[in-house]
């Protein structure tokens, strides 16, 4: 046949084996984002000229912030797919970018916490970005939690996804409350600066930490996803076949 | 002797039977309902407690302590609304009859609403007073919390759709509602605040209000889906 | 007409049935019949749609289930384990709500001809917490005389009812099939239905 199924992969017995040849792809891919990246950020870029070098914390935060929210979105896509055309994949890529997802929430959180110490004094101040932040590590959390309170998969995959997609609608109404409500109250002291003009070596490390956590993201979804499989599956043929065969 | 020529049921007929069983069951119940409302006070009561009896801090922290108490109150009636009629098969029932679901859903969270939202709301103003609140913002705390607390019981029915039945339901259902919850806790607790420094809470009210029609646009669908979910 | 294709149940681990064909023809019985934890209660609730089949598909008239859904519900009554009724509501009140929102005629005295019928005559007003495990089934099973469904799919209809009643709602079974109706049941005692033809189905 001339033309690839692409159908043929939404099952999860044909995708098993093509995950495990994703894999080493994207975690040789991941760290060849983050050594440069790392290398750009700590020794390329230059100090800031009003938070010297504890600014440097930044990159690792950014990418974190991003990518927790980024994650967030593509899992509520994933969910959503899974309910809508009841793929079991799709459920199970949801699934397995949660745990990832939350990680970088909490990353985004505590290494702000480290940044605004030196620049603030506190290690936490109410500000809208940290404060939306903390919600959505909660949303997370609540996701994680009715996922892990239920036993059925089947009900389990679909109950989260309906939560996964309130929680997308609700994500931008909650961000501009928060943000409306931080507008409101904030006394004159804290506003967070943004680097005016960032020079272009602090971009490039930004931008190669982002790809670096982007691919270490899908090879460690990917992971997940392959355990589940095989958890899943573990009665089936192919399975007793696969495992036996890597013994 | 199937009888031919079914009444004519509209989606208001539905809608208007569920929410008159609801309410005939609440009476017969009422014992919960009051609970509800106890909590509701003893948490407000509290905090004056905790905090010192420093009139002008309570001022301060009336708003918020009324709302946070208002969306932990209704936040732990949610348990009640479809957990009664799971257990004894009514639920099953209710999703197997010609009526469209959101319909229902929507008479139950109604119902559930007038029963452990209403009684919030009437309650408030006399709370607020133990706050010494002035009178314009008792008046915008009673009407945020007509306008707000109706998306929580909206927002809520997805929570409990989700958790029916679910071991530790009722701590988990916290965790899933709560977050969803903040931004009616701050534009309610928002309403007062402003009301009571004078710039005028119609920006705060109308965006509850908003919400409110978008929770009534959404809610219902996504509880309806929880609860088709929740049964399988 | 209900049709199955090729419907398979998973629980857990375990695959309870698979590749199930069968259909019910107006007129028709099925008696679906097998041991403990052999999905018969698994079945009717995927037939009644409110699981979903792991593989396979049911149809009405030709139509996926899923796909009509309120209109599947107006011609189905589903009778389960659970009775579904409140235990604060009086008999009449339980029938009542019931009735109405399955789109069923609610008249006073149908509601009244209908408890009667089942045997409750004067507990009408009772709240159903005082009536038996039994009477409760047969308020319950009143349901059936005053909704115009053309499908009932009973789990276990006769469980606590005396040798009266099992004996009334096996007539009112041949009734029904004698009217060109049609009945999904489990039981684990000996259906006697005069009219209309019997299938059965065993699962193991």
């Amino acid at each position: 046949m001339p033309k690839i199924n692409w159908f043929k992969y939404s099952s999860p017995q044909a995708f098993y084996p093509l995950i495990g040849k994703m894999i080493p792809w994207f975690t040789v891919l991941a760290v060849a984002f983050t050594l440069p990246g790392l290398y750009f950020g700590f020794f390329v870029a230059p100090p800031d000229y009003q938070q010297g070098e504890s600014y440097r914390i930044m990159f690792i935060h950014v990418p974190a912030a991003w990518m927790s929210m980024f994650i967030y979105v593509v899992m509520a896509g994933y969910a959503g797919m899974g309910l809508v055309l009841n793929s079991r994949l799709s459920s199970m890529m949801a699934s397995a970018l949660a745990p990832t997802g939350a990680m970088f929430t909490f990353l985004a959180l505590w290494t702000g916490a480290l940044w605004g110490k030196p620049m603030w004094g506190t290690w936490w101040v109410w500000d809208a970005r940290l404060t939306s932040e903390l919600i959505l590590l909660f949303l997370y959390i609540g996701f994680l939690s009715l996922q892990a309170a239920i036993d059925e998969p089947r009900r389990a995959a679909r109950a989260s996804a309906v939560l996964a997609l309130v929680g997308v609608v609700n994500i931008p109404i909650i961000y501009f409350s928060v943000k409306w409500w931080n507008t409101l109250h904030q006394g004159a002291s804290i506003t967070v600066t943004k680097a005016p003009t960032m020079a272009a070596s602090m971009f490039t490390a930004m931008i190669l930490l982002t790809f670096a956590f982007w691919m270490y993201t899908i090879a460690v979804a990917l992971m997940r996803v392959r355990c589940e499989i095989l958890e899943r599956e573990r009665n089936s043929e192919w399975v007793a076949q696969a495992v036996g065969r890597s013994r | 002797m199937n009888r031919a020529g079914s009444v004519d049921f509209s989606l208001w007929g539905a809608f208007r039977c569920i929410v008159a069983r609801d309410l005939t069951l609440a009476m017969r119940r009422r014992a919960d309902v009051l609970t509800t409302l106890f909590f509701f006070v003893i948490v407000v009561s509290l905090f004056p407690l905790g905090i010192g009896p420093e009139m002008a801090t309570l001022r301060i922290m009336a708003p918020g302590v009324v709302w946070v108490a208002a969306l932990l109150a209704s936040m732990l009636s949610l348990e009640r609304m479809f957990s009664a009629d799971y257990r004894d098969g009514t639920l099953e029932q209710m999703l197997l009859t010609p009526q469209p679901l959101p319909v229902l859903v929507l008479g139950k969270v109604f119902a559930h609403w007038l029963v452990s939202g209403l009684p919030l709301v009437l309650i408030a103003p006399l709370l607020g007073v133990q706050y010494d609140l002035p009178p314009e913002g008792l008046l915008i705390l009673a009407v945020s919390l007509l306008v707000g607390t109706p998306v929580l019981s909206l927002i809520g029915a997805i929570g409990a759709g989700l958790t029916l039945g679910v071991r530790g339901g009722g701590v988990l259902v916290s965790l899933l509602v709560l977050p969803l919850y903040i931004p009616v806790l701050i534009f309610g607790a928002g309403g007062v605040d402003a009301a009571m420094s004078g710039l005028g809470a119609q920006a705060h009210l109308s965006l509850l209000g908003a919400f409110l029609l978008g929770a009534l646009i959404l809610a219902p669908w996504a509880a309806g889906a929880a609860l088709r979910i929740s049964m399988e | 007409m209900l049709e199955v294709s090729n419907l398979e149940c998973v629980r857990g681990d375990r695959r309870l049935f698979a590749g199930m064909n069968f259909s019910v023809q107006p007129g028709e019985l099925l008696h679906v019949h097998g041991p403990n934890g052999s999905g018969k209660t698994s079945l009717l609730r995927m037939l009644c749609g409110l699981a979903a089949p792991a593989e396979g598909e049911i149809r009405w008239n030709g139509e996926s289930i899923r796909s009509l859904r309120e209109d599947y519900c107006k011609e189905m009554t589903y009778f389960g384990h659970l009775a579904g009724i409140k235990e604060e509501l009086t008999a009449l009140e339980n029938l009542r709500v019931a009735v109405q929102l399955a789109g069923g005629d609610s008249a006073e005295d149908g509601l009244l001809d209908a408890l009667d019928r089942m045997g409750l005559a004067g507990r009408e007003d009772l709240p159903a917490k005082v009536l038996s495990q039994g009477q409760k089934r047969r308020v319950a099973l009143a349901r059936l005389l005053l909704c115009p469904t053309r499908l009932w799919i009973l789990d276990e209809p006769f469980t606590a009812l005396d040798v009266t009643a099992v004996k009334m709602v096996q007539q009112l079974l041949s009734e029904h099939l004698h009217n060109g109706g049609m009945v999904v049941l489990t039981t684990h005692q000996e259906v006697d239905i005069p009219a209309g033809t019997v299938r059965r189905i065993h699962l193991n």
